[in-house]
């Protein structure tokens, strides 16, 4: 690991020094950074930061405070009642261990779990731009159908990721130049030919909580992984699903673990709104997202499985 | 006049060291204190997987006080000539697998020893890597000898002739990934020079052997070696021998004149440890319409590595278990710029009897006759008869519908599935000692490893009643290589090897009339046994649920029963079945080193993407045994138990899959992607 320093963060507009990288639960940043991934000179932890609440919004919605820990996250009392999908998501990510130290801010900027950029000596155009990507004719079994570039094929790994998608989350964020706001599909980047660059956010701005409108339908996650627990997904479905005397009125759809960031099914919903809530509506609308896919040799099957996983999960819903 | 005590053999005895290990009291090689001039090392693998290394430049920035030495073939001591040439660490300029080691840097610290090694520049000359094994490879060879010591090839009968007239044939390959040993406790080594004599503290599963192998490389007499194995954390088989760490750590101790701690890093571990090979197997078999075997055939092609031969006994098996007129078996092996593979946990047994015993439960099904049914009427044991039969009524196996694809409970499809195992007997000689202390307590000392698995609790129980006392008035003192030689933690034959000199030498002390000490040593009767076709037999029954929407494979139900001889701790010889068994599992959905053959090694090199089962993997698991079921060769009447749960239990659980689903995985991990077309 390259020597760093640390300090702690104790106001919101502290300010962030060339060559620094805000440290929250460390579950992902630390990890890279004993690989040699990542090699901040210095770490401004902001756990210390009153950002740890959960409060209600005036719509009737939610702000998550982005220090609020995963595990408090899942077994938060509204969260259960009414956005159960976050919950479940939250739950079928890491461990105990881990979600008691990740928090809602770090779970959305936690990087790609592709092994070539997990291992420094590996080329690999996010991690050393340029140096190219194996990826494309090695190991993809568990990498980008939709969504990807030539340059880059990583999934984005976060299962809270695509459950806040689906719920239309909005990220509150702090910075240098004020506060802002912008919905969570904003925060993330396609790699296009500058994998390395992967958030919407400046040199200094802090995520300071995750607000989600009221009001949802009935809402689910769905997470598929190689082995029942403590194991990334390799495909998965965050649906909000209202139907009315059998149609579908309202259908939010997201999908983890087959593109570079969580994936707003925005083709799937559309082909579904106001169609019969049937299975063979909800497998034309996972076939009308699922046409753009462009898979390689080995990661074909995540086009079945989503397909199945849309079918499965609405079903459930409707 | 001493009351006889309640025998200890037989008791579910906790583990004696359970209690330090859970507060932390117990030390492992890489914990001791050894000075305050401890330095530690850290290893610059290689990046390529074949070329040249023509030079290493240190970044003067970089090489700071806090760096001792940065050790290369350029500057490194010179080795004697051993007979394992993975541990010719540092002697050459080949480069024969990425991961190699290239150089070792020592400092005062582990960060600076870590940040200077990521900051040498290697300058290499790299070559084309050949890493992919294949049936159609030109360059396959036969090798003269399997491991460890059996003919490559077989042939009684004629097999082609009787396969080719055989009204019932199956013909099929099956394929197992590398598999990685990854034991919790890294391999780890601190070294340190007191005068002429070299201690290492060190975790392995045989301190004389790696005592004997460090005194050959670095020229010193063999009692000038002394290996301090006092815990270890698993070894699998990757630490039968000594590795790389503690030849890299005692040649750094020399250097820098300090005692060196190297504590290989998980990464590591999959590279420069071994592993097993990969295998591809073709199975045909020939049998009657009524079901008995007229013709097996069995070739195995694994790889072996650019620096020595090593050839799994893949289809070693095979040459035992049933009963044919004409039965074949051959290895093929592929020299590839790849790390030399090892023993990993039943090496041969565990991926052979995945093309066996899969082939098996094809030709029950070709045969339209019970699997179970099948492998009786062909066992060359009544033991393994037994284990099928009493396993079947205890698993529940009777009222099974034979068509696969039948049962369904909401989105799960759910099958069983069934597999024979079998493991050799083993002894090796070793020898003890044992002394009446002026307490009235007994020491027992034998330089044997502890993996784990209980082996210094069962040595206690064993050595209390020789000596007719009870268990707590025994002190038993293993992993030290200056103890009375111990043969290695390996092949199931500790307990048996070990405790044969146990109990020798209690019961000399106590047969002795007074004497204070007696030694025995087991090797002349050892030598005078006949070990072959001693074994070990069980049967693995599984319960799978296949997702039928997802591809997801879970395991319900593992269940093993075995006639393993006389079982010496219930206690410890349960953890050890179902460790097999959960292994199998392993090695049946989930391990796989992912081969990319363009960087020329695996890519999945950490626990997060090298997966092994999870508690959630499985809901049930259950081994039992058969008290009756014959006994071992050696005074305790035991056979090895450590290995043969990894034995068909990953075809039990293959089996399984395909009698829930219809499909029928051929190369193993049945991972989703495989099966989910199929759905």
């Amino acid at each position: 690991m390259k020597t760093f320093t640390y300090r702690t963060a104790t106001a919101l507009d502290d300010g962030l020094e060339p060559g620094a990288t805000f440290l929250a639960g460390g579950t992902n940043l630390v990890d890279l950074m004993k690989l040699g991934v990542a090699t901040p000179e210095v770490l401004v932890d902001v756990t210390k930061l009153p950002l740890d609440e959960v409060t209600d919004l005036p719509d009737g919605g939610l702000r998550i405070g982005a220090g609020v820990r995963n595990s408090d996250l899942a077994a938060h009392p509204r969260v259960r009642r009414d956005y159960p999908v976050l919950s479940q998501a939250v739950l079928a990510g890491a461990s105990g261990q881990l979600r008691n130290m990740a928090t809602t801010g770090g779970n959305l900027l936690q990087r790609t779990r592709c092994r070539y950029f997990m291992d420094a000596t590996m080329p690999c155009n996010k991690h050393s731009p340029g140096s190219g990507c194996p990826a494309r004719s090695g190991d993809h079994r568990n990498l980008a159908i939709l969504g990807g570039s030539s340059s880059c094929i990583a999934t984005h790994p976060s299962d809270m990721a695509v459950a806040l998608t689906a719920l239309d989350a909005v990220v509150q964020v702090s910075g240098p130049a004020g506060a802002r706001s912008f919905p969570l599909g904003d925060l993330y980047l396609l790699p296009g030919e500058t994998p390395h660059r992967e958030f919407t956010l400046e040199h200094g701005e802090l995520i300071t909580a995750v607000d989600l409108p009221g009001g949802s339908g009935s809402s689910a996650y769905r997470k598929v992984r190689d082995r029942a627990s403590y194991a990334f997904a390799v495909g998965s479905v965050a649906a909000v699903l209202t139907v009315a005397e059998g149609t579908v009125t309202d259908v939010r759809l997201a999908f983890g673990a087959v593109a570079p960031k969580p994936w707003r099914a925005h083709a799937a919903e559309e082909a579904l709104r106001g169609r019969p809530a049937t299975r063979e509506s909800f497998l034309a609308a996972a076939d009308a997202e699922l046409a753009a896919a462009e898979p390689l040799r080995d990661n074909a099957f995540k086009i079945t499985l989503i397909r199945n996983l849309v079918a499965s999960v609405l079903e459930g819903l409707s | 006049m001493t009351a006889t005590s309640e025998r200890a053999v037989g008791q579910p005895l906790r583990r004696i060291e359970g209690p330090d290990k859970v507060t932390g009291a117990a030390r492992y090689a890489a914990e001791y204190q050894v000075g305050d001039d401890l330095a530690y090392g850290w290893v610059a693998q290689s990046p390529v997987a074949g070329g040249t290394l023509t030079g290493v430049t240190v970044d003067p920035l970089v090489e700071a006080d806090d760096v001792l030495a940065v050790l290369w073939h350029g500057n490194a001591p010179r080795l004697a000539e051993g007979d394992d040439p993975e541990l010719a660490v540092l002697q050459s300029d080949r480069i024969s697998y990425r991961g190699q080691a290239l150089a070792l840097v020592v400092a005062r610290t582990l960060e600076a020893a870590r940040a200077a090694a990521a900051s040498l520049q290697l300058s290499i000359d790299p070559s084309p890597a050949d890493t992919v094994l294949s049936f159609a490879r030109d360059d396959l060879y036969t090798p003269e000898k399997v491991n460890p010591d059996f003919p490559s090839e077989t042939s009684t009968g004629d097999v082609s002739a009787a396969f080719d007239a055989a009204p019932v044939r199956v013909d099929v390959t099956y394929s197992t990934p590398a598999l990685h040993n990854s034991p919790m406790e890294p391999h780890a080594t601190t070294a340190l020079w007191e005068g002429d004599e070299l201690v290492l503290y060190d975790s392995n599963q045989h301190p004389p052997g790696v005592a004997a192998t460090l005194a050959t490389l670095f020229e010193l007499p063999p009692e000038r070696v002394h290996v301090i194995t006092e815990h270890v954390g698993g070894g699998f088989g990757s630490k039968g021998t000594a590795r790389p760490n503690a030849v890299l750590a005692a040649m750094a101790a020399r250097v820098t004149g300090r005692p060196v701690r190297l504590a290989l890093p998980r990464q590591a571990l999959f590279s420069m440890v071994g592993h097993r090979t990969p295998t591809i197997q073709q199975l045909r078999l020939g049998a009657t319409p009524d079901g008995k075997l007229t013709a097996i055939d069995h070739l195995a092609v694994a790889h072996t590595s650019r620096l020595f031969e090593f050839a799994e006994q893949t289809a070693v098996t095979t040459r035992h278990l049933y009963e044919a007129p004409a039965v074949r078996t051959g290895h093929r092996l592929a020299r590839l710029d790849m790390p030399t593979p090892r023993w990993m946990r039943a090496p041969g047994e565990a991926p052979g009897m995945v093309g066996l015993e899969c082939a098996m439960d094809e030709l029950a099904i070709a045969l339209s006759l019970d699997p179970i049914e099948l492998r009786v009427r062909n066992a060359s044991s009544s033991l393994l008869t037994d284990c099928l039969r009493h396993g079947a009524d205890r698993f529940g196996w009777h009222d099974r519908d034979p068509r696969p694809r039948q049962r369904r409970d909401g989105d799960w499809w759910i099958g069983t599935g069934v597999a024979s195992a079998t493991y050799p007997a083993m002894v090796q000689p070793s020898t003890a000692r044992a002394r009446r202390l002026s307490t009235g307590d007994y020491e027992v000392s034998i330089a044997a490893a502890d993996l784990g698995t209980g082996a210094r609790t069962v040595l206690t129980q064993i050595a209390a009643d020789a000596l007719d006392v009870p268990h707590d008035r025994v002190r038993v003192r293993i992993g030290d290589s200056t103890l009375p030689f111990a043969s290695v933690a390996g092949g199931s034959s500790g307990t048996a090897s070990w405790g044969w000199a146990v109990t020798g030498a209690c019961r000399a002390l106590r047969d002795s009339g007074g004497s204070d000490e007696a030694t025995f040593d087991s090797s002349d009767l050892v030598e005078q046994l006949n070990q072959e076709g001693k074994h070990a037999y069980g049967a693995h029954f599984a319960e799978v649920r296949v997702d039928a929407v997802t591809g997801e494979v879970r395991v319900t139900r593992l269940y093993g029963l075995y006639a393993a001889g006389r079982i010496l701790n219930p206690r410890t010889a349960r953890s050890q079945f179902i460790g097999g068994m959960t292994m199998g599992m392993g090695m049946a959905l989930h391990e796989e080193g992912v081969l990319d053959p363009n960087v020329g090694t695996w890519v999945n090199h950490d626990l997060a993407e090298y997966h092994v089962p999870t508690h959630a993997d499985i809901e049930s698991i259950t081994a039992e045994w058969l008290d009756d079921a014959g006994e071992g060769q050696n005074p305790m009447g035991s056979k090895g138990i450590g290995e043969i749960g990894i034995v068909g239990s990953p075809a039990a659980i293959v089996n399984a899959v395909w009698h829930a689903t219809g499909v029928r995985v051929r190369d193993l991990p049945v991972r989703l992607d495989k099966l989910l077309p199929h759905l």
